[in-house]
């Protein structure tokens, strides 16, 4: 099993607010992992600059062994003055969020943002955009009739497997809440991903739809040889799916390791989780 | 799979309606004098599918991209003048050029005329009016480098300076040679040119060239719109930060619209110079961006088949149907005293007060013609 997600030493500070401090983890191919934690904690954060939509202060990301985001406390291709670097300049890799994506990392959002005025198909017709080949004018011209006409076959069969072809033709934001999430991760899977981050996938949703959306986690995992990082607060959800488990609090990784060693972890229970007698 | 049968039947069906409009517009040249009182209706026709042209290029921008930029009148004029100076034959250069020496002594009509006949003319016409729209699409992507990193208003004004900018340098003297400074361009090859020689008869193509021209411009943009660039653009539109996620580069799409925008802005401002026989900065000022702006909120942002309606009527109205307003006497009533000079505007501004406020979102919302005949998607259920 190789590591398709790797972060090293990221920091991320706005101001004097460090969201994420120092924050090291690791992704194995196939797992399902989660990263919990209270409200604020920065895990939200860690997503953004793993998917390249903030530069971090300090770190290092690494995608399928390749190193895509990275900087160093000297700051943003800043020549260095002393050490055995003097003379250099740092180096500064900051991708945009869709260059990542087109790497093979697709991710959904806490607050959904779908394309409003889009229908269903054409929501997951669009995230499939990033893998045509034709330009503007071959497109214009249809002379991509082919490659289309494959998209939409893929559609087709990915609304079908997420439960959402009898309303392909509805408006996107017209679907109930909970079909509202699943379109949105079937419009990150049209991306074509090796590796999913769900954003509280079940932010919302009651237990039975919760309980619904962790089998439909676990079948995308499955059935698309999928490995997917999401950050979650329904317990059972989290405790249910995952492989492996990250916990911050105040932007620090408190703890990490299967469900049963989070859930016994005395630091995990007293920053996070509580004691059963209390609630 | 989906609707492909459908989507080829509709596809024939509206390819067919245009021929006949085409073939409509080539009777009415013929059947109407330029002394009848009809032969207003060409000239709505011959300036109106221009506008058509410069709304739905702006609609492109504005309305399916997101970015609301207001230098519209900027690219026409760089069209209109980089068609206007490609096209005046050798004879006519130094009576234009009176006060300086003209610099670009080539005219593509003429040199391919002189070449291959008739045919050549024709050719050398359609290079210069892609050249229009070629030399606004690389002045746009200048632009667009440092300008595409703002957001909506602040867009505006960028842009919006842009035009002033181009206007200004377009009248400065120093440039004399190749723009005639803030004398204007004429004598270049006009719609009335083009005629068709059958036999003894001559067809006259005064007014099917415009129309052509702004039919086959909006076509590609049609076309560019449905397919999976143009879906990218409402992606942006609607959620930039969701299109960035699934990997649609917002640098690269946004500079893209600008651009074909801008293209068929040059377009119509060749078309412009054409059909009104002169090109001259003066007239591209900003009240012409708002004038194009004004086609696509009546007509609808985000239709296509909106921005041309609007753009129509927009022209009539202020060409044909209100000029008794300004001249006295209007649907019989002969009142000089208060039909003069500017009424006609105070009744126009009422107008578009009055369809703004009855019709939201213009007059065709974000649908299209073929829309009004099937059901909305999702209507019902997407509620307010």
């Amino acid at each position: 099993m190789s590591t398709i997600l790797k972060v090293e030493n990221a920091t991320m500070q706005f101001g004097g607010v460090v969201a994420v401090d120092n924050l090291n983890l690791e992704v194995n191919e196939g797992e399902i992992v989660a990263l919990i934690g209270p409200n604020g904690a920065g895990k939200t954060t860690a997503f953004n600059v793993i998917t390249g939509v903030y530069q971090p202060t300090n770190g290092a990301v690494y995608f399928q062994g390749e190193r895509i985001v990275e900087n160093h406390p000297q700051g943003k291709l800043k020549k260095l003055y002393k050490g055995e670097h003097a003379g250099e300049y740092t180096h500064v890799l900051a991708p945009t969020p869709d260059h990542i994506t087109k790497l093979g990392m697709a991710r959904t959002f806490q607050n959904i943002r779908l394309w409003k005025s889009q229908t269903v198909f054409d929501n997951v017709l669009i995230a499939m955009h990033c893998r045509t080949h034709a330009n503007f004018l071959a497109a214009s011209f249809r002379f991509n009739r082919k490659e289309e006409r494959e998209q939409r076959d893929r559609v087709a069969g990915l609304l079908e497997t997420v439960g959402l072809y009898d309303v392909r033709n509805e408006l996107a934001t017209s679907l109930p809440y909970g079909k509202q999430r699943r379109l949105e991760i079937a419009r990150a899977l049209a991306t074509a991903p090796r590796l999913l981050l769900l954003d509280e996938p079940a932010a919302g949703m009651n237990p039975q739809e919760t309980q619904e959306l962790t089998a439909f986690i676990g079948e995308i995992r499955d059935s698309f040889h999928m490995t997917v990082f999401l950050i979650e607060h329904h317990m059972d959800l989290v405790m249910d799916i995952s492989d492996r488990i990250y916990v911050l609090d105040f932007g620090k990784l408190i703890a990490q390791g299967t469900p049963e060693e989070i859930q016994n972890n005395k630091r995990v229970i007293d920053a996070y989780l509580g004691v059963a007698e209390d609630a | 799979m989906i609707g492909t049968q459908q989507s080829r039947k509709n596809s024939l069906t509206s390819l067919i309606l245009v021929a006949v409009m085409l073939a409509a517009v080539v009777v009415l040249d013929q059947v109407i004098k330029p002394t009848d009182s009809m032969s207003m209706l060409l000239k709505v026709l011959q300036k109106g599918s221009i506008y058509a042209l410069a709304a739905v290029s702006m609609n492109l921008l504005n309305g399916f991209t997101g970015l609301f930029s207001l230098g519209h009148a900027g690219f026409m004029l760089i069209g209109a003048y980089t068609y206007a100076i490609f096209t005046i034959p050798s004879e006519a250069r130094d009576v234009v050029y009176q006060y300086y020496d003209a610099a670009i002594r080539i005219s593509f009509p003429e040199v391919l005329g002189n070449a291959l006949g008739p045919v050549g003319t024709l050719v050398g016409v359609v290079l210069a009016v892609i050249a229009a729209g070629l030399a606004a699409a690389v002045i746009a992507w200048l632009i667009g480098l440092p300008v595409l990193r703002l957001k909506s208003d602040y867009l505006a004004i960028a842009t919006l300076g842009f035009a002033e900018v181009v206007r200004a340098v377009f009248q400065w003297g120093k440039l004399g040679p190749v723009t005639n400074g803030s004398n204007p361009l004429k004598s270049f090859v006009r719609i009335n040119a083009f005629q068709l020689k059958l036999g003894g008869t001559t067809i006259s193509l005064t007014t099917f060239v415009p129309v052509l021209l702004a039919t086959v411009c909006i076509a590609f943009i049609v076309l560019l719109v449905n397919s999976t660039y143009g879906r990218s653009f409402k992606a942006i539109r609607d959620d930039e930060v969701a299109a960035e996620a699934m990997g649609i580069n917002l640098a690269r799409h946004k500079m893209l619209s600008f651009c074909v925008s801008s293209f068929f802005a040059g377009v119509a401002g060749a078309g412009m110079a054409m059909v009104l026989g002169i090109a001259q900065a003066s007239n591209f000022k900003s009240a012409m961006t708002y004038e194009i702006l004004l086609m696509v909120v009546l007509g609808g942002i985000g239709s296509i088949s909106g921005s041309c309606i609007g753009a129509m009527l927009f022209i009539a109205a202020s060409e044909w149907w209100l000029r008794g307003l300004d001249s006295g006497v209007f649907l019989g009533i002969n009142a000089p005293g208060i039909f003069r000079n500017g009424f006609r505007l105070v009744v126009f501004s009422v107008i578009i007060m009055i369809v703004v406020l009855f019709f939201r979102k213009g007059i065709m919302g974000d649908r299209e013609l073929p829309d009004l005949l099937k059901k909305r998607p999702g209507k019902g259920a997407a509620g307010k």
